[in-house]
């Protein structure tokens, strides 16, 4: 398991604006790594979830360590993004439980949570009306007081996020006029301005063509390189998240049907199962990681 | 962020020390404007002592105890009415939610309606009774929409305005069904329902003047927040907001607000709707800015309306709801094609 202690943020660490502050010192004690109890990041126990008398998700089991890149793959309907609501809190389990860093989740208060917690989400920003940088700076919210100031001034942080993400010329844009890509550049900016240490990634390339897919997914595997960051991805792509993913989860129809890493979860006869199709599947030429084609369905 | 608040804010004062001085001026007898600004200033405490009363005494009588009270009452209605609007607009990211569409109003109508109809005005609370019935018959109607708007724990915009058009209409019903069922005071609920600041007097501006202070104070508090709902309910919550919480208080002080109007005022439509729709193409989406707009500019609307209402077809008056809705129903209207053609639709 890799166990990054950089605290630096990605951009200082990139060579954008430097920003020599620790900001682990800004948080609360509780969340501080060096005291942090020893353990999973994210422990999902036993988990029962059901909507109006419908299971939609039944018994899920699994523990996401510190610095792993997680990923849940399934077919549609099958709980993915259910199981990503219960671990951000929005929703409660129905049975089982699930703790984050030690803690159930509901133990958390919303707001201290946000500091170390972000989501993005598959649909990107839709605060119309506001610009690009005010959507980045929303992302600070979380460490705003009553005033909506904060400790240190957030501006070097978010001039750095900008640059980063090669947003400074749309800066002043409105969002509702930004193309798809660009709104989910906004949208990642928001979340890095946060400064998670667990990042939940629901289907966020979902809208995206395959360069500004793989740019996304770029990002954040150097923004995990730099900062020691934890990520659970809900992927739609088989393939992008065997590649991005350092472990897997198989759910269909709520229920769990591997864990582990992408060779011993993309194989024949899981995909067979969970999808109804007919895989061919061989290791990627350049990283070895598994990888799939369409065969042709079983029933051909 | 801040620049736009000192513009517009600027601006609006200036206007608003204006627009008061021209509506104090306007009337059966029409005041010179110098006359009107000799009276004001030297009831200012530093200045006072310094002009000489050039005025007829009838001048500073018909300023001070006439019209003073309700331009004050105007401003206040305004403010109430826009500050409910954009509270509403912002926490159900619904562009067209406003007191009226919700069926707050009509709710606060019946509260007030049942204590005029009943003759109970002054009944237990004074002066606050009517305000109080009209608030809690505002909250359960708004409570009635949400419940029957809310599908599987969503609410869908144009659910929302749907199920407030049904409540509101069952509401005037029950009005109108009070109206008739009582031929005593039958002038007084109709005309109190149109609209009117006409006969008010100090009394009503100062029961109004709490529940704005009150209703601006924790809105502005909530300002940053409601800027997190324009990401959408979800995304707000990722961010820390205790959504279920700031979605309620929102909505109770907004009803408060409306209701406290109306309870004064009687209904007087399109003022939260059209007032917060201007500001945000004025001054931007933030509700920092967009709050405290909206509260200036919504009094000055008001004033302006309840100064037509009453010069316009004097010694006649017209109900200010009808003029609110003569100046802000075409407004709307051209306020919908430009955001439609903006969208490309």
């Amino acid at each position: 398991m890799q166990q990054v202690k950089n605290r630096e943020h990605p951009v200082a660490a990139a060579g954008g604006a430097a920003r020599p502050r620790e900001r682990a010192a800004n948080g609360p004690a509780p969340h501080d790594p060096a005291v942090a109890p020893a353990g999973p990041l994210v422990a999902v126990d036993g988990v029962t979830k059901r909507y109006n008398g419908r299971t939609v998700l039944d018994g899920i089991r699994f523990a996401v360590e510190r610095g792993e890149a997680f990923g849940i793959i399934g077919p549609n309907g099958s709980g993915k993004s259910t199981l990503l609501n219960l671990i951000s809190g929005v929703e409660a389990p129905d049975g089982g439980r699930i703790l984050l860093d030690g803690r159930p989740v509901a133990d958390h208060p919303r707001k201290e949570l946000a500091r170390w917690l972000a989501v993005l989400q598959q649909e990107a920003v839709l605060a119309e009306g506001f610009t690009v940088r005010d959507v980045v700076e929303m992302g600070r919210y979380p460490f705003q007081n009553w005033f909506g100031d904060e400790k240190d001034d957030p501006s070097p942080l978010i001039d750095g996020i900008l640059d980063h993400l090669q947003l400074a010329p749309l800066a002043g844009r409105r969002v509702d006029g930004l193309s798809g890509g660009e709104r989910q550049r906004t949208a990642l900016g928001k979340v890095m301005a946060q400064e998670p240490r667990l990042l939940l990634l629901d289907e966020p390339t979902t809208y995206l063509d395959i360069g500004h897919q793989a740019m996304l997914l770029d990002r954040i595997r150097k923004w995990r390189q730099e900062t020691g960051l934890t990520v659970i991805a809900v992927l739609h792509d088989l393939n992008l998240a065997a590649m991005f993913c350092d472990r897997l989860l198989l759910i269909r129809d709520g229920r769990q049907l591997a864990v582990g890493p992408p060779e011993d979860v993309v194989t024949g006869d899981l995909i067979r199962g969970a999808f109804g199709i007919e895989p061919v599947i061989f290791p990627h030429p350049l990283t070895g990681v598994p990888q799939l084609l369409l065969g042709g369905s079983p029933d051909r | 962020m801040k620049r736009p608040l000192a513009l517009w804010g600027g601006a609006g004062l200036a206007l608003l020390v204006l627009s008061v001085t021209v509506s104090l001026s306007l009337g059966s007898a029409k005041l010179p404007l110098s006359d009107v600004w000799g009276v004001l200033l030297s009831k200012l405490p530093a200045v006072g002592g310094w002009l000489e009363g050039g005025w007829a005494e009838s001048t500073e009588q018909i300023i001070l105890k006439i019209r003073l009270p309700r331009v004050a009452l105007a401003l206040l209605v305004g403010a109430c009415l826009s500050l409910a609007g954009a509270g509403f607009q912002g926490v159900l990211r619904n562009p067209l939610a406003d007191p009226y569409t919700l069926g707050v109003a009509s709710g606060a109508a019946v509260g007030a309606a049942l204590l005029i109809h009943f003759g109970l005005q002054a009944f237990f609370l004074g002066m606050w009774s009517v305000p109080l019935s009209a608030f809690v018959f505002a909250l359960a109607s708004l409570l009635l929409v949400l419940r029957l708007a809310n599908i599987q724990g969503k609410y869908r915009l144009e659910t929302v305005i749907l199920s407030g058009v049904v409540v509101s209409a069952f509401l005037s019903s029950v009005v109108s069904l009070l109206v008739s069922f009582s031929d005593r005071v039958v002038n007084e609920i109709v005309f109190w329902l149109m609209g009117s600041l006409a006969m008010r007097g100090w009394p009503f501006a100062l029961v109004l003047l709490p529940h704005l202070a009150l209703g601006a104070a924790a809105l502005l508090a909530l300002g940053r927040t409601l800027n997190l709902f324009a990401l959408g309910e979800k995304q707000a919550a990722h961010l820390g907001v205790n959504v279920t919480r700031t979605r309620l208080a929102v909505l109770v002080v907004a009803t408060l607000l409306a209701a406290a109007a109306v309870s004064v005022a009687g209904t007087i439509g399109f003022v939260g709707l059209v007032v917060p729709h201007l500001m945000r193409l004025l001054a931007g989406p933030d509700y920092r800015v967009l709050l405290p707009l909206s509260a200036l500019y919504g009094g000055i609307y008001v004033l302006w309306a309840d100064t037509l209402a009453r010069t316009m077809l004097a010694p006649a008056e017209i109900p200010l709801g009808v003029v609110t809705a003569f100046l802000g129903a075409p407004f709307f209207a051209w306020l919908l094609r430009r955001s439609k053609r903006a969208n490309g639709g």
